[in-house]
């Protein structure tokens, strides 16, 4: 067979540009969303340097406006999204039992306009200042300013919300068609449900995002008027758009950390995790409410006081099925024997955490009172206490826990201890003050506030919390040099995992499983572990495996976008549409050229499993 | 009914909860220390929802250190725990019980948030009518039925209803008085105008400060302003000082010329002058200079001479004036006092 097929094997960098291979780009994302997780989180400590006494003159005005808007926008949709991917990609096909996403090719385009959209957006601070409206770019605000700062936002998202986008559509693919067999939806680990039910939210609210990025575009590159209030505009369209994507994505943001969450506790109290089918409907119906709650953002802009009480009560609603997840995590834990290894840590600080950010988002649902919270610091409190103390410690319990599927090494153990209570501990003294902050006045956003108003003492120790959290992040940095130069490690199951993607040696095989594995029940491989077999049953014979081809051309249709990015932000149309014409080319060449893949050959495959590798 | 949901203990708790938060911050800023109607049942809306979360948090917290310290893994056990599935009976209780929390958190919040809506109506006879127009930085308040505008200071009787309608002259801004209401956005355009009401409270010769709570620039955290409550008394003769005051209540004739020369297009004293940028009747009896600086001479020297450096990004020019001009129009707009 295969008298056309073609394979070449790339090494070095062409390897990694050409990659369409799941656990790599999973790396690749890891590593993109980790440097821009580095670049925000500096923006941040340099803010909290300026506030750190009153009426400091470090970072004002306009200089000060830009590191907000960029430590925002960076956190959301250049490190947290793609870090979440990371781990979607690297062990959402394990999980569930397949050799790869269904589309690869398409998975690797996904990264590659993420990765130029995050860079483009980042180049705004050598060309002419960084977008200075806030994340949030509120019209008229953002369509007033003169620079073009807000230009590289509208140009940056659109082109990495697009990347977005394809890998939401490509896991809901993956998961819906690509199961083991006896995989059915529910023995589905609850991390793999999480990014399903994610991924399904960000196919609904990401459109919402490009329509409201393209309306602004018309309004700056091509002086359209949706929101000029003069031209009969409004500026409240932009505002409904925005929560319209900006509130179902807190939960494309946290869902997974809930279910990473839900993995860890599960493996480490050495127990399956209790009322696995409430935790499912509970996720769904989250995803399904975030859609049902953006005015909760909205409550001081005027809607009246029928839409502000039918949103509060909405919201409040979202507080059941959040709530069954907390006891259900600890009822876990009830009757289990708790092993304390970083990941569990992490695991551990984040449910109290996260609980204080939900309580104050129950606060927030009740208008009358929000209108005291609303844009103040209470309200930067909270969404702190929930992607912070809720999406990073996940995120952080999620790498000290895969580290070793993704990398073939297990973290320092002692440097991760130091890593979680530096972070930890700074966290909370970072955050926990601004509740009482926005309390006593201080509005959010602002680069400064008079001495005399009894600001100071707190904004003094959030700043101390701040800096403790960057020495939490360097121990993580050093945790991870040391053990890039250390050896691979020998096990492939180092916690003594329940799931699919501890049954594979280290390093995974390219083809991730030299025979689909049969699963037999909710966390399939302790069933096997339970039965006495130790390793999964194959549900096939060993045979030939059909491979996809690694392409350069999503890295370049990426690319032309990125060129196109430039030429719309300086109005230069040739540019623009030589950017353009780049995309078309790369698409019709992926059109045209006959790629069927190339195959791994029985004998091949035999010798694997006879070496130990796979 | 259980003892401890009898009245007098809740009381007790919610007084225990209030002097917890209390006296946190200043007194004329902070949301915490309510000065009217609206701020004071704000605050008690805070309390409720703040009673109901610690109790929320309390069992979390306690159940949750008990499992972590009960179930360690021990040294040496070998044993797999038992693998529960779950349990419906206590799937139910901790459904039922956030759901009878809600509806009970529910009832006074849909209540307030009606009670505290307003609407495009004019005001009743007993209450005050005012119209706020944020600027990029500055605020502009008008008194329609006193026929006045002033800026950046409020002014209001003590013990009465102020009905707002609010609307911005460029970006979103919002308006906030901690200690006197919640904040309220204001667009722009005349179809997303905004109304809201608050109460001054019973104290008198008190200045509060208020904020701008949106991002609008590169001034925002700068955009403050003050409102003074005084008696009604107080207040009626404040309105009547304010109309009769013009260009010539200030005894500066060479810093009138310059004022009039190179500022009233955009600055009105009295009936006098421009409107895009702030009124500045009365200037000399301000609380601060451009909202934030200290008011003193050498302040209003510095903001006439680099309005960019005070407050950058705003709309004031670099107006081209010698170092005595400036001396000259500084002493004028001090002398502006309202009789």
């Amino acid at each position: 067979m295969a008298t056309h097929e073609s394979h070449k094997k790339r090494s070095g960098l062409m390897d990694w540009l050409t990659t369409v291979d799941h656990k790599k780009i999973g790396i690749l994302y890891l590593l993109a969303g980790g440097f821009f997780f580095l670049i925000g989180g500096l923006e941040a400590i340099l803010m909290r340097i300026q506030l750190m006494e009153p009426d400091s003159k470090i970072f004002t005005g306009e200089l000060y406006n830009q590191l907000l808007t960029m430590h925002g926008t960076t956190m959301i949709f250049l490190a947290a999204m793609p870090i979440i991917f990371g781990f979607m990609n690297a062990i959402l096909p394990l999980q569930i039992g397949a050799r790869d996403v269904a589309f690869p090719f398409v998975n690797a385009v996904g990264f590659w306009l993420f990765f130029f959209g995050g860079l483009l957006l980042n180049l705004s601070w050598f060309l002419g200042g960084a977008p200075e409206a806030g994340w949030t770019a509120y019209a008229p605000l953002s369509t007033v300013a003169e620079d073009t700062g807000v230009d590289f936002y509208v140009l940056g998202l659109q082109i990495a919300g697009a990347g977005t986008l394809a890998g939401g559509i490509n896991f809901l693919v993956t998961v819906i068609n690509m199961r083991a067999p006896g995989m059915t939806f529910m023995r589905m680990p609850l991390f793999t449900w999480a990014s399903f039910v994610t991924s399904g939210l960000i196919l609904f609210a990401f459109p919402a995002l490009t329509v409201g990025i393209f309306l602004l575009m018309f309004e700056r590159v091509f002086d359209a008027n949706f929101f000029n209030a003069d031209m009969g505009g409004n500026v409240l369209i932009w505002e409904h758009i925005f929560w319209i994507f900006g509130h179902p994505e807190v939960y494309i943001l946290i869902l997974p950390a809930f279910g990473i969450i839900s993995e860890i506790v599960s493996t480490f109290s050495s127990k399956r995790l209790f009322g696995y089918s409430a935790m499912v409907f509970a996720t769904v119906l989250i995803g399904f409410l975030g859609f049902m709650v953006w005015v909760h953002h909205m409550f001081t802009v005027g809607l009246g006081p029928v839409a502000n009480s039918i949103f509060a009560v909405a919201t409040m609603a979202i507080a059941i099925p959040t709530g069954v997840k907390i006891f259900n995590w600890i009822f876990t834990m009830w009757g289990g024997q708790i092993r304390f290894t970083t990941a569990m840590l992490f695991a551990v600080g984040f449910i109290p955490t996260f609980v204080m950010g939900g309580v104050t988002g129950v606060m927030l649902s009740v208008p009358a009172a929000d209108y005291q919270y609303h844009d103040s610091y209470f309200v930067v409190a909270h969404f702190h206490y929930v992607i912070v103390g809720g999406l990073i410690l996940g995120l952080f319990a999620g790498l000290y826990y895969w580290y070793p599927r993704m990398f073939n090494r297990v973290l320092n153990e002692t440097l991760g201890k130091w890593n979680f209570w530096l972070f930890f501990i700074g966290f909370h003294l970072t955050f926990f003050p601004q509740h009482w902050l926005g309390l006593m006045g201080m509005p959010r956003r602002v680069y400064t506030y008079m001495s005399g108003q009894e600001l100071d003492g707190a904004n003094f120790v959030s700043t101390i919390g701040a800096i403790l959290m960057g020495a939490g992040t360097i121990v993580l940095l050093i945790n991870i040099i040391i053990s890039a130069s250390s050896k691979y490690a020998t096990t492939k199951d180092p916690w003594d995992g329940r799931t699919l993607e501890w049954a594979m040696p280290v390093p995974t095989p390219e083809y991730n499983f030299a025979q689909t594995p049969l699963v037999r029940g909710l966390d399939a491989l302790y069933v096997e572990k339970a039965a006495g077999n130790g390793e999964m049953t194959p549900a096939e014979p060993v045979g030939e495996i059909h491979m996809p081809n690694g392409s350069i051309l999503p890295f370049i249709m990426s690319l032309g976008l990125f060129i196109s990015g430039f030429g719309f932000i300086y109005a230069n149309w040739i540019v623009a549409g030589a950017g353009l014409g780049l995309v078309l080319i790369t698409m019709f060449l992926r059109s045209v050229i006959d790629d069927h893949g190339y195959h791994i050959h029985k004998e091949e495959v035999e010798a694997d499993i006879k070496g130990g590798r796979a | 009914m259980k003892k401890w949901l009898q009245k007098g203990r809740l009381v007790s708790l919610f007084a225990m909860l209030a002097l917890l938060l209390m006296g946190c911050g200043d007194p004329t800023l902070s949301a915490l220390i309510p000065q009217g109607e609206v701020a004071d049942k704000q605050f008690q809306l805070m309390l409720i929802s703040i009673s109901i979360m610690i109790l929320v948090l309390v069992v979390v917290f306690v159940l949750y250190a008990f499992v972590l310290l009960k179930f360690r893994k021990k040294k040496g056990d070998t044993s797999t725990p038992k693998q529960v599935e779950g349990n419906h009976m206590l799937e139910l209780l901790w459904t039922v019980i956030p759901i009878l929390l809600l509806i009970i958190l529910a009832v006074p919040t849909v209540m307030r948030t009606f009670e505290f809506s307003a609407d495009a109506k004019p005001a009743s006879k007993n209450e005050l009518s005012i119209k706020v127009t944020g600027h990029q930085y500055w605020w502009e308040f008008e008194y329609p039925k006193e026929e006045l505008i002033t800026s950046q200071e409020l002014v209001l009787p003590a013990d009465t209803k102020v009905h707002v309608e609010l609307s911005s002259a460029d970006v979103i801004h919002s308006f906030w008085i901690p200690s006197l209401a919640g904040k309220t956005d204001t667009n722009p355009g005349d179809k997303n105008k905004n109304y809201m009401w608050f109460d001054t409270g019973s104290k008198t010769d008190v200045v509060y400060k208020g904020k701008c709570a949106e991002l609008c620039g590169a001034s925002h955290a700068l955009m403050d302003f003050k409102v003074r409550v005084v008696s009604k008394e107080d207040y009626k003769n404040w309105v009547a000082s304010y109309k009769a005051a013009d260009g010539k209540s200030s005894a500066n004739a060479n810093g009138q010329q310059v004022f009039e020369k190179n500022c009233l297009s955009c600055h009105a004293v009295g009936q006098e002058g421009g409107n895009t940028g702030p009124s500045l009747t009365g200037f000399g009896d301000k609380d601060r200079v451009a909202g934030i600086l200290e008011h003193n001479k050498e302040n209003l020297k510095a903001w006439i001479k680099d309005p960019q450096e005070v407050k950058p990004g705003n709309n004031m020019p670099k107006v081209n004036l010698s170092d005595e001009e400036i001396d000259a129009v500084s002493d004028y707009l001090l002398g502006l006092k309202l009789k």
